[in-house]
């Protein structure tokens, strides 16, 4: 609690045990009136003295003026009918106030549990000088300077390590919580937790310019782009408050005049009166204006603790309509890198297999030559081989510990003259031929990510209509890769320019209600990342490009996580209509009671309050995201 | 030019109208008030002095909110 929470709490309850305490004392007439005076004052001054302000500045449409003119009135009233019973208009300024005291704990709460949850802002870098380890700013630090992080402190600028093996913990940036093994030549991010070892660190980056400082701003800066939920609250509230105070005028002055000049009757000017003061009550917004910034401030907290960075309100909303997720393949349901993956029709085990293959390859740069000496895994000894001959678009010949070998395409065996077993496999097929005879074919192509297919079922359990895969791949591969995953559709040979297209095509098509994503790695989709009406980018951990086009960023790239950012937005979507729909509904119902006589004050009170209580309570319900 | 301040204010609704009278201010092009993280930013018009305008923007927000602030 701050001093003004403080404050006020101490006001609430001095002035509440003061009503209780006058309900017992024997005062009359003006005395009593006097007497009542005091907790009302107590409760009310600053909503009386902000009314009074409001209207020398012509403002005169807030809830300070309703609640002004309400309990004024009430006492008005009460003095008027000689009643004494001022109890009703300070009650409905205590509650009134409690329920502000309410909004403003727990809506500075949840902005300390939120901030708590991104608490990735590195207070220090050590830099060594002269043997010790000095604290400076991360600000301080220049690029290419060496930095120092010891166990249990924050990684504080992007870098590559110099020396040491550690372990980091990056679930405040990915939400994952297996930790990560580096070592020396490694890069590394800022936002890291540092576990076992001593590192040293040579910055790449400024503070400002490093992950953790790009990321802090974007979830900072996240709830400023409304969305159109919170456009139409403000709209609402400012049309919503003129429209209540005609409202209650009509209803103090027009029912009494019907009732003198058109049926005879006397006018019940207190009844009617009291009436549209009640509505007044009833009437007041706060439960809408809160809960609904509120609901999207948490959903986003929520969302960057589970790793899914959402640049703004309107994005969380857009997302939350998405029934067209199309993919790029490359780096997003697959990993982007070249693996062996299967090994066939060889008379020699695997593993001799692919060391024959990796020593043959192993002066090549190509992308297959590192793959095939990455599946070796061992230190490659060149005195082994000896007459390397690389033929251009073919493969290449050397002698391996005595024996000739050759590794490449079907050209390559046809013109050694060697019969070789066509594959079936979808990717890039390297024959071999050890000592003139056909020795088998290893696969090599690029692996699905081990979550992708239930990432893709995922999806359309949450109700997404169409999924749609597009690569510049062969359509072998990618109609091979679309029906493992269980994609609708795959459109292959596209380059960057076409999958702009087929996105607008795609879009020009749909039901425009329902909104198209696009899910890229980030590195060359941009373009498409910010054409789609939402642009997911994964894996983003140290690419800017990314960061600045996409509209959601997935810290990891574990394709899981799309689904994810679709339900957390859904939740929190819910939330907030829920709460619309309460909190009107629930004032329309009151006010239409109020209108007919059913209800008195208290209970116009008692709805203000409790709509608000419930709804905030509600909206911070879009915070939890773990279990969905 | 955009620039963001730290402000304090008790309601959503007052944020909101801080930032109507903001945006209403001479000299600033957009300015968006964020209630939950009791921020502003705002976009200046070409070649105007933010100093300045920020102290017409800081009036003007009194004006319709009496009990606000912002940290220039």
């Amino acid at each position: 609690m701050n001093r003004k929470q403080k404050k006020m709490l101490a006001r609430i309850l001095i002035s509440a045990a003061l009503l209780i305490a006058l309900n017992f004392a024997p005062v009359t007439g003006w005395a009593r009136f006097a007497c009542y005076m005091v907790p009302y004052l107590v409760i009310g001054y600053d909503i009386l003295i902000k009314a009074g302000k409001g209207i020398a500045h012509r403002q005169v449409t807030d809830e300070n003026f309703l609640m002004a003119v309400a309990t004024v009135g009430a006492i008005a009233l009460a003095l008027y009918e000689g009643s004494g019973d001022y109890t009703e208009a300070i009650a409905v300024m205590l509650f009134y106030q409690i329920g502000e005291w309410f909004q403003s704990y727990a809506v500075g709460k949840s902005r300390r549990n939120i901030s708590e949850l991104m608490d990735i802002r590195p207070d220090y870098a050590n830099i060594e000088k002269d043997g010790k380890l000095e604290r400076v700013d991360p600000d301080e630090v220049e690029a290419g300077s060496i930095i120092v992080v010891q166990p249990g402190e924050k990684v504080p600028i992007d870098g590559v390590i110099v020396e040491g093996e550690s372990a980091l913990n990056t679930a405040a940036l990915t939400g994952e919580s297996l930790p990560r093994d580096v070592r020396a030549g490694d890069e590394i991010v800022s936002g890291c937790i540092n576990m076992s070892g001593v590192l040293r660190i040579r910055t790449t980056k400024e503070f400002g310019e490093s992950t953790v400082s790009k990321i802090l701003d974007l979830v900072e800066n996240a709830s400023s782009r409304k969305s159109r939920s919170e456009a139409f609250i403000s709209r609402f509230a400012r049309v919503y408050t003129p429209a209540v105070c005609i409202s209650a005028l009509a209803l103090a002055v027009a029912p009494p005049l019907v009732r003198i000049l058109g049926l005879g009757l006397p006018g019940g000017w207190e009844t009617w009166i009291y009436r549209a003061l009640t509505f007044l009550v009833a009437s007041c917004p706060c439960a809408l204006v809160i809960s609904i910034p509120l609901s999207f401030f948490a959903g986003i907290g929520g969302a960057s603790n589970a790793g899914v960075l959402v640049k703004g309100s309107n994005y969380l909303e857009t997302l939350s309509q998405a029934r067209i997720v199309v993919f790029d393949k490359t780096g997003t349901l697959t990993k982007g890198v070249f693996e062996v993956n299967g090994i066939h029709h060889s008379p020699y085990d695997e593993n001799s297999l692919i060391e024959y293959a990796a020593l043959a390859e192993s002066a090549s740069s190509h992308p297959i030559s590192k793959s095939l000496r990455a599946a070796y895994g061992r230190e490659i000894d060149r005195s082994r081989v000896s007459g390397i001959k690389e033929i251009s678009g073919e493969g290449v010949s050397a002698v391996v510990d005595g024996h000739s070998v050759a590794a490449g395409n079907g050209k390559l065996m046809d013109r050694l003259g060697v019969n070789y077993i066509e594959c079936h496999s979808v990717g890039t097929i390297i024959h071999m031929a050890i000592d003139g005879e056909y020795a088998g074919h290893i696969v090599i192509s690029d692996v699905e990510k081990p979550t992708a297919r239930e990432a893709v079922a995922e999806l359309k359990k949450c109700g997404v209509r169409e999924t749609v895969m597009l690569t510049g791949d062969v359509e072998r591969v990618a109609e091979s890769v679309a029906r493992d995953l269980g994609i609708d559709r795959a459109y292959s040979g596209l380059m960057p320019g076409d999958k702009v297209e087929k996105v607008e095509e795609l879009m020009r098509s749909r039901d425009p209600k329902a909104k198209l994503a696009f899910v890229g790695d980030g590195i060359n989709d941009a373009p498409v990342l910010s054409r789609a009406d939402i642009g997911i980018a994964m894996g983003a951990m140290g690419s800017d490009a990314a960061i600045e086009a996409a509209d959601v960023v997935l810290m990891d790239d574990d394709p899981m996580k799309i689904s994810k950012a679709i339900k957390i937005s859904r939740k929190c979507l819910r939330i907030v209509y829920e709460n619309i729909v309460f909190a009107i509904g629930v004032k329309l119902a009151c006010l239409v009671l109020v209108a007919f006589g059913a209800a008195n004050m208290w209970l116009a009170i008692f709805a203000d309050v409790g709509v608000m209580i419930l709804a905030v309570l509600n909206a911070i319900r879009a915070l939890f995201v773990k279990k969905l | 030019m955009k620039k963001s301040y730290r402000i304090d204010v008790d309601c959503a609704n007052c944020a909101n109208k801080m930032e109507i009278a903001a945006k209403a201010t001479p000299g600033v092009k957009d300015a968006v008030v964020n209630f939950m993280t009791l921020k502003m930013n705002v976009e200046f018009d070409e070649g105007a002095d933010h100093r300045a305008v920020m102290q017409d923007v800081l009036r003007n927000c009194k004006r319709v909110e009496d009990d606000c602030e912002i940290y220039l």
